[in-house]
């Protein structure tokens, strides 16, 4: 059974000048371990693709199933379990929480699932950060001291801590230079062959070419 | 870390924010809480001075002619008009009260008093002595009020001393207890003589006052009412002032005036809460991005909506703590200024203001924190993370 499927799924943004229709029928299936990469033109509605993918949004007509949760009849607060105990987000922009130091900021999806923070969540993040290349003397830092490609680890380490099975990355080296990239596109790749199921929305083509397959998306609809 | 810890970090990271935001709280409590001491003392002050006389009817002859302003007292009672009286109160006890005013002299005092005069076993049922003895019916002495035996002290007035009343000589068997601001007969200042000695002396045989103590305050309404129609069945001859009723109201015009001095710290609290609105309201415009992080990666609505509610309480907690502290101050301040006293602050009722004050800043605190909570609960994750 594919771990993400989308059956004749269309999202249309109702705006004062227009309807935008964002994803047009698409049908698609992803398979568990897999590493896909989506890519098409701004304003293609990749990112909306992999909003969706990602429970944070609903289409307007069709069926999508999230690791066999059918999304279209979830309430928020259950595409919000979704969320955390199964997708793990990396974004452009890092993304990371400036009130929370590296550590805290990996701890923070366990401390939402597990409802209590401690000695074992602490554990738990310090083995992941260490696991994306992370050394001990950074865990006590503020994110915004840290560089581009550290604070991109750290964002990959919030992603994994809760052992989701769905990785969904937005253009996840786009904010770096290429060395940095290819060393964040390896740690991926690393995270691919351990068994977690990859989607990554990017407009690079050499950073396509370390996944699986590519998916193209062009005014909403998959060519 | 938890969503408290997430509150407090937040805070601290807007900590000049934070310090007005307590500042207005803490002005809102020490307004609402010193107010209400203020008032609370001044009742409890008015309480103390108009001695309890909540189970006591004075019965006076009723004003005649001319109405309000232009009445005068219709006289006396006569015997046997107290004996009508004392057989409509039943087996209350009735203590008719004659009065005069005349001079008193001793030493280099030299003053005009006021005299009452009772039967002397009534004496001890009405008054309390704080040193020597009741006369007895038969006997010349007088008693004298405490404000009266402070003030002719020096002369040495006081129990067993020798003084002139009305040019003859009697002797002060004692000293009654203070007895305050009263609605029957304020013995303070005056004097106290036995009523046969008073009817020799001043040719007397009438009274100007009965005074019914009720035995059990809940009748005090029916003995007034049979005292009522029993004099008063052809012509208004005596007038029922029934005491407890005119302490109750006034006591309940000085709370009043209590609500009204908390209304008017309550107007500063709500302004106070507005500020916290507008500072929560900032506080979620500037942290929508960060929102939306926090609800992508699996934070709940209702989490997000604690985080800041958790804000409006440490707000709301610190400015009740500190307020509370110095309300504590500014009642001591208040009533050592208004009333120069500040016993009435070390009262139950009075910290009980205090703590009122408290508990409404903390709840008009998270009241305001609501609306700009639920707000950041409903923002939508793409929005906010696509905000700048």
């Amino acid at each position: 059974m594919p771990i993400i499927s989308f059956k004749d799924v269309t999202k249309i943004y109702p705006l004062p000048a227009g309807d935008v229709r964002a994803l047009n029928h698409v049908s698609l299936e992803i398979e568990a371990g897999e590493f896909v990469s989506l890519m098409g033109p701004s304003g293609s509605g990749k990112t909306t693709l992999l909003n969706v993918m990602g429970s944070l949004d609903v289409p307007t007509s069709g069926e999508v199933y999230i690791n066999g949760a059918r999304i279209s009849v979830m309430d928020d607060d259950e595409l919000t379990h979704l969320r955390r105990d199964h997708i793990g987000f990396i974004f452009q922009h890092f993304n990371l929480i400036p009130l929370l130091s590296v550590v805290e900021n990996v701890e923070y999806p366990m401390i939402l699932k597990t409802k209590k923070g401690g000695r074992a969540c602490t554990k738990r993040a310090a083995e992941v950060l260490h696991a994306v290349g992370l050394e001990d003397e950074l865990f006590t830092h503020k994110s915004n001291e840290l560089s581009g490609g550290q604070q991109q680890r750290v964002a990959i380490a919030r992603a994994l801590v809760n052992d989701p099975a769905i990785l969904l990355a937005d253009e996840p080296t786009g904010n770096l230079d290429t060395k940095t990239g290819s060393g964040i596109m390896d740690l991926l790749v690393q995270m691919n062959e351990a068994g977690k199921t990859i989607v990554m929305v990017t407009h690079d083509p050499r950073m396509a070419e370390y996944s699986h397959r590519i998916i193209r998306i062009e005014d909403g609809v998959l060519i | 870390m938890t969503f408290f810890e997430f509150a407090k970090r937040n805070l601290k990271r807007h900590w000049v924010r934070t310090l007005l935001a307590v500042i207005g709280i803490v002005i809102g409590v020490v307004a609402i809480a010193t107010l209400g001491i203020l008032g609370n003392s001044i009742n409890l002050m008015v309480g103390d001075m108009v001695s309890d006389v909540g189970d006591t009817l004075v019965v006076t002859p009723a004003v005649s002619g001319g109405g309000m302003f232009g009445g005068v007292s219709g006289g006396k009672l006569s015997g046997r008009q107290v004996e009508d009286i004392a057989r409509a109160a039943g087996s209350n006890r009735v203590i008719p009260i004659a009065t005069a005013f005349d001079r008193l002299e001793t030493g280099n005092l030299d003053r005009g008093v006021q005299i009452y005069a009772m039967h002397a076993d009534d004496i001890p049922y009405l008054l309390e002595r704080e040193s020597g003895t009741f006369p007895k019916e038969t006997t010349a002495g007088i008693l004298i009020g405490k404000q009266l035996a402070e003030a002719g002290e020096k002369d040495g007035l006081r129990a067993g001393s020798r003084v002139q009343l009305g040019g003859e000589t009697v002797r002060v068997l004692g000293v009654l207890e203070e007895r305050g601001l009263s609605f029957d007969i304020n013995p303070d200042y005056a004097v106290v003589v036995p009523y046969r000695w008073f009817s020799d002396r001043y040719d007397r045989n009438d009274y100007d006052q009965v005074i019914v103590k009720v035995r059990d305050v809940r009748n005090i309404d029916s003995v007034r009412m049979d005292i009522e129609d029993r004099m008063n069945r052809r012509d208004r001859v005596v007038s029922v002032m029934d005491t407890g009723r005119i302490m109750e109201s006034i006591m309940s015009a000085y709370g009043q005036i209590t609500i009204f001095l908390m209304g008017i710290g309550a107007i500063s609290l709500i302004v106070a809460g507005v500020s916290i609105l507008n500072v929560m309201m900032m506080s979620v415009t500037e942290r929508i991005r960060e929102i939306g992080i926090l609800r992508s990666i699996g934070t709940l609505r209702s989490e997000v909506m604690r985080m800041f509610l958790y804000e409006a309480l440490i707000l709301g907690l610190m400015g009740a703590v500190i307020g509370g502290v110095l309300s504590f101050a500014g009642g001591l301040l208040m009533t050592a200024l208004f009333l120069e006293d500040t016993s009435y602050l070390f009262n139950l009722t009075s910290i009980m203001y205090i703590v009122f004050g408290m508990a409404f800043g903390i709840a008009t605190s998270v009241a305001s924190g609501i609306y700009p909570a639920w707000n950041a609960a409903q923002l939508n994750p793409i929005e906010a993370l696509r905000h700048e």
